[in-house]
């Protein structure tokens, strides 16, 4: 093995750190005390959550007519926020799947944060189904049970049984994919604990890890199958969710190019949940040396491509619209744009289509405020997306008779607020009990992705710049 | 490590980098000395075909575990629809696999991806109450730790020593179970 310094790449991890460093920065703020910052917001995330949580129990006591649901419009936020939160927890496992089987090195220092970002995004997604089926003690009902009726089974021909089985399965994958990433990590922190209540706490979930180099070649084989096969399950997890839709006869909904449109849209609005999360983080912990400017401009240029395919959607949805010569889906888009739903339409067009354009710019892909604002924009523009698929199509039907408008209600935009609740409460958990960059894996790219290489391993004095190339030692 | 049997003795050679002990464990092989186990805060690619590990049949208990998912999914779908409450749903006749295709695959999936960390986490004796033999607890921070077994080597400890020292080994201490 050697490791080459490369002349033309960037560093991904700056400020010459040392294997010793790496684990210093990182459990610094698992050990320490939780900051100002942190505490103030997870109380008012755990606020949130109480209230929001309040009236989601009001939304099933009273039953879902407290919704601005009607006859025509069956469906609105509950379906719009369960496809949004399901889109953005796709990042998490493209950047720890796909990107790990292209072997691409950045993916070390958000890869952990991503991954917990889907599982709380999965929840806040699941909480949406299971809010809209209006009896949450039935939910079981749609599991492949016999029913108390008889043997009647659930509809295995239908898409919402298939989105029980890549949702549950989907989470389940995920939740164990980022469990076995912590094992290293939870293992470092058990042995650097001082008290015993952290050592036997860290000790349970770390599993009795110590890093022999049998366990880390079956470690890494594990990884790499799991990362084989989370690499499609991400992929028909968001195709599945599109045929909800594209199954159905609704104009507008039944569209042939909604999988692959759902996935790129999924992690369009994913990275850029990424992107908001981790400028915080980075800042918050002073992660800047592992979170650098090199990995919010590769993520931005992730961004850049889905989000132009996305835009390529959406014209190809208006050209076959037209081309097919269907009047009900020439005037499902025409309405889009031009309907009482108009603002939604545009809104989700200058969000998604026109400002991540900006991004094409190296200097505002650079810039962390930039970066920060376009990922919050492309996450309002996701939102309306959903928005404009569900509601636009669902309130004009092929019966001008039962046109009708939606109107939220004060509870559907406080079960959304729930969402966030519980989103931002799991996740600061999270970021103070939980190493938030992967410390083993980042400790693999020090050598042939640092700034310099740290003086310990390499035999160059600390400060001191490596010219690359450099090789060091062949072990081979 | 079940291989650990009670008041084992070993010498443990601490290295400060991964090419170093990589080196160091053909060169302390070379000497004839055996090697219990090497520790790392990281993977080091090449380390395990160093040690002389088998390789990890990890792949083959994946593909089992996969084809009991898409076993499962089939007869599950087979049984539901053909046999106990056949259905004929948007004019597709009662068992249409094409349409079962996401099922199975999701189970699949999952069938794998569960059997296969269950393998993982029994074959490497991982769990909640497991208490791990650590040979030194910087192997989780910076440091990479040889363990040798002394009662499983003829040369004497001070031998080991030297060879462990001429290796590169940053120091070597003593440990016992």
């Amino acid at each position: 093995m050697s490791h080459v310094t490369s002349a033309v790449r960037t560093p991904l991890v700056t400020g010459g750190k040392t294997y010793a460093d790496v684990t210093e920065d990182i459990s610094r703020q698992v050990e320490g005390r939780p900051t100002r910052e942190w505490t103030i917001a997870f109380t008012i995330s755990v606020i949130v959550l109480i209230y929001g949580f309040a009236c989601v129990f009001w939304t099933w006591w009273e039953g879902l007519g407290v919704w601005g649901l009607n006859k025509t419009v069956g469906w609105a936020w509950d379906i719009t926020n369960f496809v949004w939160w399901v889109g953005i927890g796709h990042a998490g496992t493209l950047i720890s799947a796909i990107l790990l089987l292209f072997r691409q090195k950045w993916r070390t220092a958000v890869n952990r944060s991503a991954e917990a970002m889907t599982i709380f995004a999965v929840i806040c997604a699941a909480s949406f189904i299971i809010m809209h089926m209006g009896r949450p003690w039935l939910a079981y009902w749609a599991l492949p049970l016999p029913n108390t009726f008889g043997s009647l089974w659930v509809n295995f021909k239908s898409p919402l049984v298939w989105d029980v089985f890549a949702i549950s399965t989907y989470f389940t994958v995920s939740l164990v994919f980022w469990y076995m990433g912590l094992l290293p990590d939870l293992a470092t922190i058990r042995d650097r604990a001082r008290s015993k209540v952290s050592r036997y706490i860290y000790g349970a979930f770390s599993l009795g890890w110590n890093g022999s180099a049998k366990t880390w070649a079956r470690y890494e084989y594990m990884s790499l199958i799991l990362a084989g096969l989370s690499t499609p399950l991400v992929l028909s997890v968001h195709t599945i969710v599109s045929m909800d839709f594209a199954t159905s006869v609704i104009p507008g909904w039944h569209t042939t190019i909604f999988p692959p449109y759902f996935v790129a849209g999924a992690i369009f609005s994913g990275f850029a949940m990424v992107q908001n999360l981790m400028l915080i983080i980075r800042v918050v912990f002073k992660l800047e040396d592992y979170i650098t400017v090199e990995h919010i401009e590769s993520m931005n240029k992730i961004i850049t491509l889905t989000g132009s395919i996305v835009g390529v959607a959406y014209l190809t949805e208006f050209f076959i619209a037209w081309y097919s010569g269907v009047e009900f889906e020439s005037y499902a888009f025409i309405n889009r744009a031009t309907g009482p739903y108009w603002w939604a339409y545009w809104a989700m067009m200058t969000c998604n289509v026109i400002s991540p354009q900006l991004f094409w710019s190296r200097a505002i892909r650079r810039s962390v405020v930039w970066t920060f604002t376009l990922s919050v924009v492309v996450n309002i523009g996701m939102w309306f997306e959903r928005f404009v698929i569900i509601v636009t199509s669902l309130h004009r039907d092929y019966l001008p008779s039962s046109w009708a408008m939606f109107h939220p209600t004060l509870f559907d935009i406080s079960d959304y607020i729930f969402s966030f609740g519980l989103f931002f409460t799991l996740f600061l958990l999270f970021s103070k009990f939980l190493p938030v960059v992967n410390m083993a894996e980042v400790k693999t790219i020090i050598k042939s992705s640092s700034e310099k290489l740290p003086a310990s391993v390499s035999g160059v004095a600390k400060g001191e710049r490596v010219t690359s190339p450099t090789f060091n030692k062949s072990a081979e | 490590m079940s291989d650990v049997t009670n008041n084992s003795k070993f010498l443990v050679g601490i290295y400060d980098d991964d090419d170093v002990v990589l080196h160091a464990v053909k060169e302390v092989k070379t000497a004839g000395v055996r090697i219990h186990e090497v520790y790392t805060p990281f993977p080091i690619h090449g380390l395990d075909v160093a040690l002389g590990h088998p390789r990890t049949r990890l792949g083959i208990a994946a593909f089992l575990f996969g084809l009991s998912g898409t076993i499962t999914a089939l007869t599950l779908t087979a049984y539901t629809e053909s046999f106990d409450w056949p259905m004929i749903v948007g004019g597709k006749d009662s068992y249409s696999p094409i349409v079962y295709v996401p099922v199975i695959f999701e189970l699949t999936v999952l069938f794998c991806a569960l059997g296969m960390v269950g393998t993982f986490l029994v074959s490497n004796g991982l769990g909640p109450t497991v208490k791990p033999l650590m040979y030194d607890l910087r192997t989780t921070d910076n440091k990479f730790a040889m363990a040798i077994d002394l009662s499983k080597n003829s040369l004497g400890e001070g031998d080991i020593e030297r060879i462990l020292k001429n290796s590169g080994a940053a120091e070597v201490n003593i440990k016992q179970f």
